[in-house]
């Protein structure tokens, strides 16, 4: 996609970058002890507090994401919002207090707490560090499709933009600033997000969907005469070649000069082709979008209903809507999505993008990214309920999330902070359906990436709207990238290098330690960012939470609520999680398809590990336990202080 | 809350405030299996129309977001006044020995 620079939004973009920046100096100028560098000192006030844990937590995944999501698969990218709050339930209700009570920074600390062991110390960095990396992966990726339409940069640039700004932020301050800029952000998040459902209710839905600012293409249609299962000709245009993928055929004509490819369809006997958007990747290395070079915009933003339905009736335009009956109408309409398929054409790799009509009952059900119904099969069932398990699970053992416990000074504050913070993203998760839904059918989507689209619904409404959000949006990332880079050097520099390798460093010389692990952790996410290109960041995410539910959740569970358990026991747990769930991720369909081996011949066919190594982590903790019992001599009560 | 010794009184509470978390967390794991259960071996429940022109699929969804807020609110409602309870019987008691 290629996409015009606005001024406005790059006008608003540098007065945010520059607040953000200016906060994190003007408290990273307070700041003198390691304590208030990783924690803040305990010093920050409960709703400041809450509203930042949702700022934390309503990351790229949350806010580029699920919307993008659901634009595209509707319900299931839903699911994502159910599971990452049901995720709460576990962190407020099992986890919260206890940690508190624990009275540690990091979470290698806590888990520590009762043990001081040096294989805790190391297993837990380790995860620590993977886990944060895994979360860092579709933060980088959000960043970098946030640039292309804001400042017209390519994905690699904005990937590096995000990085540099966030090391400098780390590097100078630490976690006060992060806190506050969380909560600025956060809360305009929210607000936001409910402008833009606003907009949408207010607009309705429209066939085709035009905007004053956004003309939607309206796409060809062509009759062929045919024979057998051969294109013979086609009137104005030479046909090329046809091909087939899976139980579909698409055929290459030209007009021109130009090649486009069309989706040859058989509606009651009688062909139809239907125009598609394609990007070839020629063998030199340069790519046509829709036959044609990138500059001359022939590629369109698409996703439209093709029937709108009220009460029966077939209306090409609503007026405004009522919450429910926005819903409502979307169940009873049908909805055209763009699905891709890669096919092989000479020397060129070919990406089709062709309409499918699916009927909105459909869209608005679980099945159409993790099929559940009866015709599904058993690893796609799997799939859906190891998602479920590790969103469910993983949100209260992610390290960043955790290190927010201890700034704030009581386990009652903390968990205020924490209700508040599930009542503000809850209500934003309610409003990334409105949202994800208006992008799906008000033809913003961009086919290379999902992530775009609700701020690329938002620029459909208006310039300003646009930047305030995409503005909104990057500081989103840069607050969540920076909080997981505390936490990643942390992990490094205060439980791997002060605590297990045993250097007594001087507090001055823990803070340079961890600013220098911060600016390798960035690097390293920088470079993660530029290889997962065009994944759509929830799913990413997906794999952040499985993780960390499979290594850390069995382990913090067991030493809260079991009595018996041993260090040896959660430090094997830990491992077992680690590797079980890399493993599984690391064969799964969609590495075998960045290896560039096709996703169909992977391994397994299982794209989330939770179901499989959670498990595995439970029982390695308490057959470990068993093994290799607790010493007597730290036989404290587990609820200890 | 009639114990003399605070750590005790402190270890009562904790078990109090932990046992509420615990029940609650069951209660939401309950309706959560239900939905990934419906959702796996009684797919086409789902599609049933049951409210306002909703799914069942959406209902249940935000049903679920609504609850674990209110499941939310509840716990803090409680453990705050368990708290309460046990800072009152402190006071009592200090005041008693007075």
């Amino acid at each position: 996609m290629i996409y015009d620079i606005s001024f406005t939004a790059l006008a608003f973009f540098f007065i945010f970058v520059g607040l953000v920046l200016g906060l994190s100096f003007y408290f990273g100028r307070k700041k003198s002890s390691s304590s208030s560098y990783y924690a803040a000192g305990g010093q920050i006030h409960w709703a400041v507090n809450g509203i930042a844990f949702a700022g934390d937590y309503l990351s790229a995944a949350s806010f580029l994401g699920i919307c993008g999501m659901i634009a595209i698969a509707g319900f299931d990218g839903f699911l994502y919002a159910i599971g990452f709050l049901a995720g709460w339930i576990v962190a407020l209700f099992l986890i919260a207090e206890p940690f508190k009570r624990l009275g540690k920074y990091t979470f290698t600390d806590a888990l520590n707490a009762k043990f001081n062991s040096r294989a805790i110390t190391l297993t837990a960095s380790i995860s620590t560090l993977i886990i944060s990396i895994f979360y860092l992966i579709p933060q980088m990726v959000g960043a970098g499709d946030l640039v292309m339409p804001l400042l017209g940069l390519p994905h690699w640039a904005g990937v590096i933009l995000v990085g540099a700004i966030v090391i400098a932020i780390v590097a100078s301050a630490g976690m006060a600033s992060t806190t506050y800029v969380q909560f600025l952000k956060g809360g305009l998040l929210i607000v936001l997000s409910l402008a833009l459902t606003v907009y949408i209710l207010r607009n309705g839905l429209s066939t085709p969907p035009d905007f004053k600012e956004n003309n939607y293409h309206t796409f060809i249609e062509l009759t062929p005469e045919t024979k057998d299962d051969k294109l013979v000709s086609v009137q104005g245009w030479n046909v090329i070649t046809q091909q087939r993928s899976g139980d579909k055929t698409f055929v290459k004509l030209e007009q021109n000069g130009i090649e486009r490819w069309f989706d040859w369809q058989k509606q009651d006997g009688k062909s139809l082709l239907k125009e598609t958007l394609t990007i070839t990747l020629k063998n030199d290395g340069t790519s046509l979008y829709n036959g044609e070079v990138k500059e001359n915009r022939k590629f369109y933003q698409v996703g439209h209903l093709s029937k709108i339905i009220v009460n029966g009736q077939e209306l090409s335009q609503t007026g405004p809507l009522g919450p429910f009956e926005f819903l409502s109408t979307i169940k009873d309409s049908e909805v055209v999505r763009f699905l891709q398929v890669k096919l092989t054409d000479g020397n060129d790799q070919v990406s089709v993008y062709y309409p499918e009509v699916t009927s909105g009952s459909k869209f608005m059900l679980p099945g159409l990214k993790y099929k559940i119904g009866s015709d599904a099969n058993l690893w796609s069932k799997m799939d859906f309920v190891s998602l479920m398990l590790a969103l469910f699970l993983g949100t209260a053992a992610l390290p960043h999330i955790l290190i927010r416990y201890y700034t704030v000074k009581t386990p009652r504050d903390a968990r205020k902070s924490t209700i508040l913070a599930i009542a503000a993203i809850g209500g934003f998760y309610i409003l990334t359906l409105f949202i994800g839904l208006g992008a799906g059918v008000n033809g913003v989507m961009d086919v290379e990436s999902s992530n775009m689209a609700a701020p690329l619904l938002a620029r459909a409404f208006g310039a300003a709207l646009f930047s305030i959000i995409s503005a909104v949006a990057f500081a989103t990332v840069l607050g969540t990238v920076a909080g997981l880079i505390v936490a990643s050097s942390g992990a490094i520099a205060h439980d791997f290098i002060d605590v297990y390798l045993k250097k007594d460093l001087d507090d001055d010389k823990k803070v340079k330690v961890g600013k220098i692990a911060a600016v390798v952790v960035g690097v390293f996410a920088i470079l993660l960012g530029m290889a997962f290109q065009g994944i759509n960041v929830s799913f990413l995410v997906g794999w952040a939470f499985a993780i960390a539910a499979s290594a850390n959740l069995p382990a913090i569970l067991f030493l809260l609520f079991w009595k018996k358990t041993s260090s040896t026991g959660i430090a094997a747990s830990i491992v077992t999680g680690i590797i079980s769930s890399l493993a599984i991720i690391l064969t799964s369909p969609t590495m075998w398809d960045k290896y560039g081996l096709g996703a169909g011949n992977a391994m397994h066919q299982l794209e989330n590990p939770a179901l499989i190594s959670f498990p595995l982590a439970v029982l390695t903790v308490y057959i470990v336990t068993k093994l290799y019992p607790k010493k007597v001599k730290d036989l404290s009560p587990a609820t200890g202080q | 809350m009639h114990v003399n010794n605070t750590a005790e009184e402190k270890e009562a509470l904790t078990q109090q405030k932990s046992k509420l978390g615990v029940s609650l967390f069951f209660i939401y794991l309950v309706c959560y299996a239900g939905f990934v259960i419906l959702g796996v071996f009684k797919y086409e429940l789902l599609a049933t129309t049951v409210f306002f022109g909703l799914n069942l699929a959406l209902t249940y969804g935000i049903g679920l977001i609504i609850f674990a807020v209110i499941l939310g609110v509840i716990y803090n409602y409680y453990c705050t006044r368990y708290e309460d309870q046990a800072e009152e019987a402190d006071n009592q008691m200090e005041g008693g020995s007075k």
